[in-house]
């Protein structure tokens, strides 16, 4: 139902095209086609520095409703590489809004595409996996836009850390009295995180993903906290040597996403690109501990392999029939157990150390779209502080 | 954590008849159950009194019993099966108030019953207002500011602190039944009045007023280890102030940010825990005040409710299976997702789609009644569509409503309509009031113009904007070109829509040729819970212009079942139930069957039900191209495609079809419909009468008063006038004289030389026969004879009746069988057959004969043990009766019309909703039962003998027959002979007597002694006696009996009593065989020898008469 707009294509590395209506700015973009199945919280995830390099299609059918606010923004910037949507809204409607969507997008020069098959193109790259694509609104010739994908960098090996972590190292208070204070590793942090951390009286500072381990030393900090991020996880390796640095002097550290790759491979573990990634808001884990099921935000390309079939992985996750929940292993710092697991697909959600004070999720617990179910693990950060405070 | 082990035998307690706010979406629920349960090992008994119902068919329960929904039927039942858990909260409010009931009695303490699925703490935390009220503060939460009153003291109290409007709602009814709006003292009174003795616990809640609020639902899930899963969010573009169940709902929610969804996710959960739902359903209702975000819970349903029927067809994820599975102990992640076979149910859909539900309401057949939007439900049926865009899901949705507006623009907008009198009437809610928005913005008014009248969001009435100008790009375009007539598919229109605004095309069969000239059709998209993140198992389809299809291809020769839309008066479960016996008949025998229907509650329109689903309008277009799209991808596999389309058993939506389906070359199975129009078509069908030498009533047509009047002269008085082509008796009157039928004509505007009025003699004081056969080509096989027990007139829907007949000769049996065999070949029937008789001095007169299914086919099936409708497909797919009877489905000898005389007798009664209704002025609606359709469901009692199965009838209808008290009798001259014997019985059972003069009079000369009571119309009252009406209304009595003088004008004194009755919930008998049958129950009942049976011993003593019938 959307007015006449001018037309666009959107074409993958395998050759399929999808036609569609230009959206946000006129151009050309490229970037891996990746879908997100959440049905609110476009702003949050358009501003997530884990979508850096992505083209993100958006399975909900309509798109911009609220229009964005600054108060729901989860960094500087949007960060998407292009935007796939179903329908456009043509006004805003919410209380808190501040802008139209579609002005943010063209303002921040993000082209996107409208009225696309986006169900069509989603069930195309459950099958094929994520692949690069791009998206033109100046040019509709499928074939010259093809050669362009084929000509883009891949996502697999790309360090984008340093393209998306702070400059300078920033300091967020904690709400009324300060209890502890955290370094947080900046891999594409979210805003939320920092917030989430401040409700419990932390006081995080942020710092670079190029920082040292005398940076974070520093600090002087009770714990480090690793963020989300984009990129492949295989190519951090200076991350990695400051992570075993860190966990080898017993600093407390809690990782997500991006983190709990770092993390994982600090223990010995290797990390696999997923064939379509979990992106979502509605991803049922299993708290190991617990045994309970929480519904959690996910934005994850890469994973952590199983720790005794590590080379088995094929591109798709783990063996089949393989179970990972509560798995034990031996590593460097003693022994360690897969403390998470999605549900849907048996792939690691989360590691936890049993002889040193480390744990680490794969997905969002300060969610930012998304449910809140996981917010317990801020907790278990304070405790996890705590405890090794009195110890 | 695995199933119970100490579960074995579980009772499921169904919801009852279809009542507005309680319709056939617990059907849906409570088939899910019983599967469930059966399909864990563990025995069910069920007890449900309504027979159109599939989960009363013998199959889906070890012990199906057929029984009032009481304590004191329930208690027997128990006493009976003794199962191990009771299963209620899949039953709808009926069944919550009764596990609840009999919790306070003691009775499952006695029998050691285990509530299943919630506990009684958690359902009071949840239903009690007062207390919800501190669950959702203890949750974090607020509600409206609100009290409790349980008087008009504490009421007016309340009032004078809130200020006006307040809304008013009574404690533990359902569908808001009592609750309104507030806005004047006036109003205040009568609503909290009527809500305080509508409350069974005589309480009502004041609340604060968040009119125009934004409202929104969430369905959630939780199992025993605390997880907990939101299902679905729901939001009502009609804002607060309308029921929920009479506003047209979106999901998923438009509106919402994240934080704004998440914050009430939590309060949802926070909520759910609080109030201790254990394992099950819950729905929660929100507001939000759209200036700031303000969020207030408004009400939560412990149970499955209607929502969970929509949110489970919305989303794909069947809640009241997982419920049935949570309450016998599995975890949600215990629990495959049907859909994906490969992830679990622990987890929140995700739409990549969007879904409409649409109300449906009947106020035509009310008169008088007052038709805004209130709190209190009034809608009688819903309509739901899915699209891939809100326009798209909104239209296909309005014109699967079956209004008399199939779509926007379809029809001239009323004349002389200014801008203003649009913008002020979206004030007043009102059904089609986004007819009316549509229509605002064309006249100019601008979003927030129709967003303030309307309290819609802004959001949704931009995408009412959105249509406009798609209107306009079509109407002014010189050529409808390919990328246009794209756009508009994509948008929503149909090409009825599309032929409307281009006249050029000669109608919808223009605009679909040029359609599909430029190679324009819809595809196919999957509901799958995931959107699309992983692979469906579940062929569950809506349609969409979009690049990529999914149907799957394949060579099994198919067959599509066409349902019956949204429930309507006349047209209900009872077709769903025929269509839902075709899907398994057609399975049976090997067909792939391709299920269409767009109705949310029904069990058609699960996904279990057909190998698949398409959930479509019923409209021709979109039928053809669920057909095109099966046809094609059928033969492209190689196979032989559709091979069949059956119409004939969905009521009269698909069978209106049938023709232009025939004509558009589609396989239309059974009675062809040529032989449909025979029976349909006046003058054709007399000729097949006559060639038969069968008696009908003298008759004519008409097309205006002048000859109207010249037949009623021929014929003579009274008449029976109704429109040609009608469903329920719609429009239908009967006529005495000269002046009412001038008055008749003047009312029906819609009469012309095409449409023409028919006009019957009718016949006074006959008595009526209904007749469900089936016809082969060949054998005629009887599925049942029911005889009326109110006389001629009133509408076969609205009679109860008995089978076997109880008072019908074999003389006349052996006319019925040989009238209805020589209809069914006149007309060329393959399939069912519904004839409608009536006898009078011993002439049998055929006044009606319709080639399809009926409304009582599953009342036949369920007191007979023969399922017609599966019979019936068979029959239309090929197959011989003789076929039939040999391999079980039908009786080896003998049909339904020669019974056994030890048969047990099956009453039907029908349920009526006059108390739903309130006049502008709030008084009650007439309850005068007529050749119109009104009610809106049905009851069975069965039992041996007739009395004691008419007292179940009564008893599933009412909740009691009276055992004592009061009854006024009034009655038209002609019942006064016939009356005093039924009273004399009454007053021997130790009734006190009430009585007008005049009938009184009859009753004293017969020894009867009364209470002499003044009519309310007397011009000089005797100030001694008291006045019948406020005698009535005082709610003393314990029965009426007042039967309509002929010429019963809309003020006259029975309808006053009438209205009066409805109002305080008294059983008000309306005829003299009515009487005589309810005397008839309450000696049974006062007897105390009432006892319960299941239908599969019923049905397994009919067989014994049978021996050679073998049953699965």
């Amino acid at each position: 139902m959307s007015p006449k707009r001018a037309p666009a294509i959107l074409v993958l590395e395998d050759g399929r095209v999808f036609e569609g209506e230009a959206f946000g700015a006129v151009g050309e973009t490229f970037g891996e086609a990746v879908f997100a199945t959440g049905m609110t919280g476009y702003q949050e995830t358009l501003t997530d520095p884990s979508y850096h390099r992505q083209v993100v299609v958006q399975t909900t059918a309509h798109i911009g409703n609220t229009g964005v606010n600054a108060a729901d923004e989860e960094s500087r910037r949007i960060w998407v590489a292009g935007y796939v949507i179903h329908s456009a809204a043509r006004v805003v409607s919410n209380w808190r809004a501040t802008r139209g969507l579609e002005d943010e997008l063209a303002v921040q020069g993000v082209v996107g595409i409208c009225e696309v098959d986006t169900r069509a193109l989603t069930r195309h790259l459950r099958s094929g996996g994520a692949m690069r694509c791009g998206i033109s609104s100046l040019d509709t010739d499928p074939k010259a836009l093809l050669a362009k994908v084929k000509a883009s960098p891949s996502m697999a090996g790309a360090n984008l850390l340093d393209e998306v972590t702070c400059a300078e190292p920033y300091v967020v208070p904690a709400n009324g009295q300060r209890r502890f204070t955290v370094a947080a590793l900046d891999f594409g942090i979210k805003r939320n995180t920092p917030r989430r951390m401040a409700e419990r009286g932390i006081e995080t500072h942020v710092l670079p993903a190029s920082s040292t381990f005398d940076d974070i030393a520093a600090v002087n900090a009770d714990a480090v906290f690793l963020s989300n991020g984009p990129g492949d996880p295989a190519t951090a390796d200076h991350q990695v040597a400051v992570l075993r640095e860190l966990l080898a002097r017993r600093i407390p550290v809690f990782g997500i996403c991006f983190g709990n790759q770092i993390l994982g491979r600090a223990l010995g573990l290797s990390t696999f690109k997923l064939k379509f990634g979990h992106r979502g808001i509605n991803q049922p884990v299993r708290d190991e501990t617990t045994r309970k099921v929480e519904i959690t935000a996910h934005n994850h390309g890469f994973a952590v392999g199983l720790p005794s079939r590590e080379h088995e992985h094929s591109a798709v996750g783990p063996p089949a029939g393989e179970t990972a929940a509560g798995a034990e292993f031996d590593t460097e710092f003693g022994r360690a157990r897969v403390s998470h697991i999605c549900l849907n697909d048996n792939v690691v959600e989360g590691l936890s150390c049993m002889d040193i004070p480390a744990f680490s999720v794969q997905y969002h617990p300060e969610a930012a779209a998304g449910p809140h179910d996981a917010d317990y693990l801020f907790d278990r950060l304070t405790e996890m502080i705590g405890d090794n405070i009195s110890a | 954590m695995p199933k119970r082990d100490d579960i074995n035998h579980v009772l499921v307690i169904g919801s009852g008849p279809i009542v507005i706010g309680q319709a056939c979406e617990f059907d849906y629920s409570g088939t899910q159950a019983c599967r469930v349960l059966r399909s864990e090992g563990i025995r069910v008994s069920l007890v449900n009194s309504n027979p159109a119902t599939i989960m009363t068919d013998p199959e889906f329960a070890d012990a199906t019993y057929v029984e009032p929904i009481t304590p004191q039927f329930v208690e027997q039942v128990i006493a009976r099966e003794r199962p191990d858990a009771l299963l209620a909260t899949l039953g709808g409010q009926t069944a919550l108030n009764t596990a609840m009931a009999l919790h306070a009695a003691g009775t499952l303490d006695k029998y050691g019953v285990e509530l299943i699925g919630a506990d009684i703490d958690a359902i009071q935390r949840g239903e009690d207002r007062q207390r919800f009220k501190r669950v959702v503060a203890t949750a974090g939460g607020e509600v409206p500011r609100s009290a409790v009153c349980h008087s008009m003291d504490e009421v007016r109290a309340t009032v004078a602190e809130l200020g006006l409007p307040v809304v008013v709602r009574p404690s533990f009814t359902m569908g808001g039944l009592g609750s309104g709006m507030a806005h004047t003292m006036d109003d205040l009174d009568r609503i909290a009045g009527s809500g305080l003795s509508e409350s069974p616990t005589s309480e009502v809640l004041i609340e604060e007023s968040v009119l125009g609020w934004k409202e929104f639902e969430l369905e959630l899930m939780r199992d025993r280890n605390d997880n907990v899963v939101v299902v679905c969010s729901i939001e009502n573009i009609d804002p607060m102030g309308v029921h929920t169940g009479d506003s047209v709902t979106v999901a998923p929610s438009m509106t919402l940010t994240d934080v704004e969804y998440q914050r009430m996710r939590d309060m949802g959960i926070a909520v759910l825990r609080e109030v201790g739902v254990d394992t099950g359903g819950c729905n929660i209702q929100f507001a939000i005040n759209p200036a700031d975000g303000r969020m207030v819970v408004i009400e939560m349903n412990p149970r499955v409710s209607r929502s969970s029927a929509l949110a489970s067809k919305a989303t794909g994820f069947p809640i009241a299976k997982i419920a049935a599975r949570l309450a016998i102990g599995y975890t949600l992640d215990e629990i495959p997702n049907d859909i994906t076979r490969a992830t679990p149910a622990a987890f929140e859909p995700a739409l990549d789609y969007v879904v409409v539900k649409v109300p449906r309401f009947a106020f035509e057949k009310f008169p008088g009644a007052d038709a805004s939007l209130t709190t209190t439900m009034k809608s009688v049926g819903e309509a739901m569509a899915l699209g891939r865009s809100f326009g798209e899901a909104l239209q296909k949705a309005m014109r699967s409503a079956e209004t008399s507006m199939p779509g926007l623009w379809t029809r001239p907008d009323p004349e002389n309509v200014s801008l203003q009198a649009s913008l002020e009437s979206l004030r007043t809610p009102h059904d089609g009031w986004l007819y009316t928005a549509e229509r605002a913005l064309r006249q100019g008014a601008t979003v927030a113009d129709v967003a303030a009248a309307s309290g819609a969001d802004p959001w949704f009435v931009d995408q009412l904007a959105g249509l406009t100008q798609m209107r306009d790009d079509v109407a002014g375009a010189t050529v409808l070109d390919r990328a246009l007539l794209r756009r508009a598919k994509r948008a929503g229109l149909s090409d009825r829509q599309l032929a409307a605004l281009r006249p050029e095309f000669a109608g919808e069969d223009g605009i679909r040729r040029l359609r599909h000239r430029l190679g324009l059709h819809p595809v196919y998209k999957t509901v799958d819970t995931c959107a699309a993140e992983f692979a469906a198992d579940t062929p569950y389809h809506y349609s969409s212009y979009e690049d990529e299809t999914e149907v799957a291809p394949s060579d099994r020769p198919k067959v599509m079942i066409l349902g019956s839309g949204p429930n309507r008066i006349g047209q209900g479960i009872e077709f769903d139930y025929s269509c839902v016996h075709a899907v398994a008949a057609l399975r049976e025998v090997g067909f792939e069957t391709i299920m269409v229907n767009c109705n949310p509650e029904t069990v058609s329109t699960d996904y279990d039900t057909a190998d698949r689903l398409y959930f479509e309008p019923l409209t021709l277009e979109d039928v053809l191209e669920v057909y095109h799209a099966e046809h094609d991808s059928g033969t492209a596999a190689g196979g032989p495609g559709v091979v069949g389309v059956v119409v004939q058993l969905g009521g009269q939506t698909p069978l209106g079809l049938a023709r232009a389906l025939t004509a558009a070359g589609l396989p239309v199975v059974g009675t062809p419909a040529d032989s449909i129009h025979l029976a349909e078509d006046r003058g054709a069908f007399s000729k097949i009468l006559s060639k038969a030498n069968l008696p009908a009533p003298k008759h004519g047509t008409a097309s205006t008063y002048a000859e109207a009047k010249a037949i009623a002269a021929e014929i003579g008085y009274p008449i029976l006038v109704r429109p040609s082509y009608v469903l329920g008796g719609r429009g239908m009157e009967i006529v005495y004289d000269d002046s009412r039928l001038q008055s008749y004509i003047t009312r029906a505007t819609d009469i012309s030389p095409e449409h023409p009025v028919l006009v019957d003699r009718f016949l006074d004081d006959a008595i009526e026969i209904d007749v469900d056969a089936l016809c082969d080509g060949t054998e005629v096989y009887l599925g049942g004879i029911m005889e009326h027990i109110e006389e001629a007139g009133i509408h076969s829907g609205d009679s109860s009746c008995a089978l076997p007949p109880i008072t019908l000769g074999s003389g006349t049996i052996a006319t019925i069988r040989g009238h209805t065999e020589a209809l069914a070949h006149g007309i060329g029937v393959r399939g069912l057959l519904n004839v409608q008789y009536a006898l009078k001095d011993d002439v049998l007169y055929v006044l009606e004969a319709n080639p399809r299914a009926s409304r009582t086919v599953p009342f036949v099936s369920k007191a007979t043990g023969v399922s017609l409708a599966r019979a019936a497909t068979r029959v239309m797919m090929g197959a011989s009766i003789a076929t039939l009877r040999a391999e079980g489905l039908l009786r080896p000898h003998g049909d339904g019309g020669d019974l056994p005389s030890d048969a047990p007798i099956a009453v039907k009664e029908a349920v009526l909703p006059f108390k739903r209704f309130r006049t502008v002025e709030g008084r009650g609606i007439d309850a005068l039962l007529g050749p119109e359709m009104k009610s809106t469901g049905e009851v069975m009692g069965i039992d041996a003998a007739f009395g004691h199965a008419f007292a179940k009838a009564q008893m599933a209808t009412y909740g009691a027959v009276p055992d004592g008290g009061k009854v006024f009798v009034s009655v038209a001259d002609r019942d006064k002979r016939a009356v005093v014997f039924p009273v004399k019985r009454l007053a021997d059972l130790g009734f006190t007597v009430y009585a007008t003069s005049g009938t009184g009079d009859v009753l004293r000369r017969h020894g009867i002694e009364y209470t002499p009571v003044r009519r309310h119309s007397d011009e000089h009252p005797d100030p001694a006696l008291r006045d019948a009406v406020e005698l009535i209304g005082s709610g003393e009595l314990s029965l009426v009996i007042n039967t309509p003088a002929g010429s019963a004008g809309v003020r006259t004194d029975g309808y006053e009593i009438r209205s009066a009755a409805v109002v305080v919930d008294t059983p008000c008998i309306t005829t003299i065989q009515g009487a005589a049958a309810a005397v008839m129950g309450i000696e049974a009942m006062m007897r105390g020898d009432v006892t319960v049976r299941p239908l599969q011993e019923l049905h397994a003593a009919m067989d014994a008469a049978s021996p050679t019938r073998h049953r699965d």
